[in-house]
């Protein structure tokens, strides 16, 4: 009983955003995890091989001075919608087996205040989380910084959570 | 081929690969994408402090460093073998402003003049990455998720508050590089 608690008390905290909560009941082995961090090093390949982590051309789409952003999250987005709308029309499953599920996302005032202090450290920095890894794998060690201050962020966002508007 | 593949990827071979990883992760074990998520595991793990922010399985999420941690590798493996020799090709109005600020060598895709450890130890440096980074961590927090999570996985799941979020990151990064950034680097 005690520990059923536990356990929704766990799903709650981490349904509070983005999080993946829809979790797995088969019981993997750890290295199962390698198949996430293959398609983590494809990630990175293409977002070295296409720019996606140029400082340069992140300020060039703020000052819509290139179409490449655009149309990398632009033809990125269609395919996104194309592929979540075959899998809930086929129904497709998981490779092993198990439903695809998909939380909506709830509206908060978050993603406005959050929104805009995140685009602002976007067009500052010229990196999303995402290329923040990649670009120090590219040898740019100092970024490193930029990753440690993001995760130091995060910690106070969850620090002063309460007491900001939602 | 190789050759090829040295080249910079034009944005319709690279856009339609990275919405790919939509289904890849959906796929292989029913994940989302979605990188910020990451820091609040780091979080999690290293430093929870009794936050209850903090409190929950992060092994659940172990996936989600996997990635991490395979961009990072993609990343080395991008610059050791598959990297272009030639200097970036930037928009010329670009090029005339950034030489306002002096910033002028394109051989780099993180640009050396700016991400290096003398200018860290600068007014301009510290706000450049200690204050960028601290913006891109506390506001994808905020906002409940990044790029990724909001401008691809949201959008896909033609989710509004994705939209309301990705428009607001936009809003954002445009008055950050057309209002602000001239102030801070010049």
């Amino acid at each position: 009983m005690n520990n059923s608690t536990l356990q929704n008390t766990d799903f709650e905290v981490r349904t509070q955003d983005t999080m993946c909560v829809n979790e797995s009941h088969l019981q993997h082995k750890g290295y199962h995890n390698i198949k996430y961090l293959i398609v983590g090093i494809l990630f990175g390949i293409i977002f070295v091989k296409a720019e996606i982590i140029s400082w340069f051309r992140i300020q060039e789409m703020f000052r819509l001075q290139s179409f490449h952003m655009y149309g990398i999250i632009g033809s990125a987005v269609v395919v996104g919608i194309i592929s979540v709308w075959l899998i809930k029309k086929f129904n497709i499953k998981t490779i092993y087996g198990e439903p695809i599920t998909f939380t909506p996302k709830k509206f908060n005032k978050g993603q406005i205040y959050g929104g805009l202090l995140f685009g602002l450290g976007w067009g500052l920095t010229g990196a999303c989380p995402g290329p923040l890894f990649v670009q120090i794998g590219t040898g740019a060690i100092v970024v490193a910084v930029v990753l440690f201050s993001a995760i130091a962020g995060t910690w106070v966002y969850g620090k002063v959570r309460d007491q900001l508007p939602h | 081929m190789i050759d090829f593949i040295k080249q910079p990827w034009p944005w319709y071979i690279a856009g339609p690969l990275v919405g790919l990883i939509v289904p890849a992760l959906l796929l292989l074990g029913n994940k989302h994408f979605g990188i910020s998520a990451n820091f609040r595991h780091i979080c999690a793990a290293c430093f929870p402090a009794d936050i209850k922010f903090f409190k929950y399985d992060y092994r659940k999420e172990l996936w989600n460093l996997f990635f991490v941690v395979g961009a990072f590798g993609g990343g080395v493996i991008a610059s050791l073998w598959l990297t272009n020799p030639d200097p970036m090709v930037v928009n010329p109005a670009l090029v005339n402003e950034l030489a306002g600020y002096g910033i002028n060598d394109y051989s780099n895709m993180v640009p050396t003049q700016l991400y290096n450890w003398e200018y860290l130890f600068s007014a301009k440096g510290l706000i450049l990455m200690v204050g960028g980074g601290f913006l891109v961590g506390f506001g994808s927090r905020y906002a409940g998720g990044c790029t990724s999570g909001h401008a691809i996985m949201g959008l896909s799941m033609l989710q509004w508050p994705s939209l309301v979020a990705t428009v607001c990151f936009m809003v954002g990064g445009f008055l950050m590089a057309n209002v602000l950034l001239p102030f801070i680097l010049g």
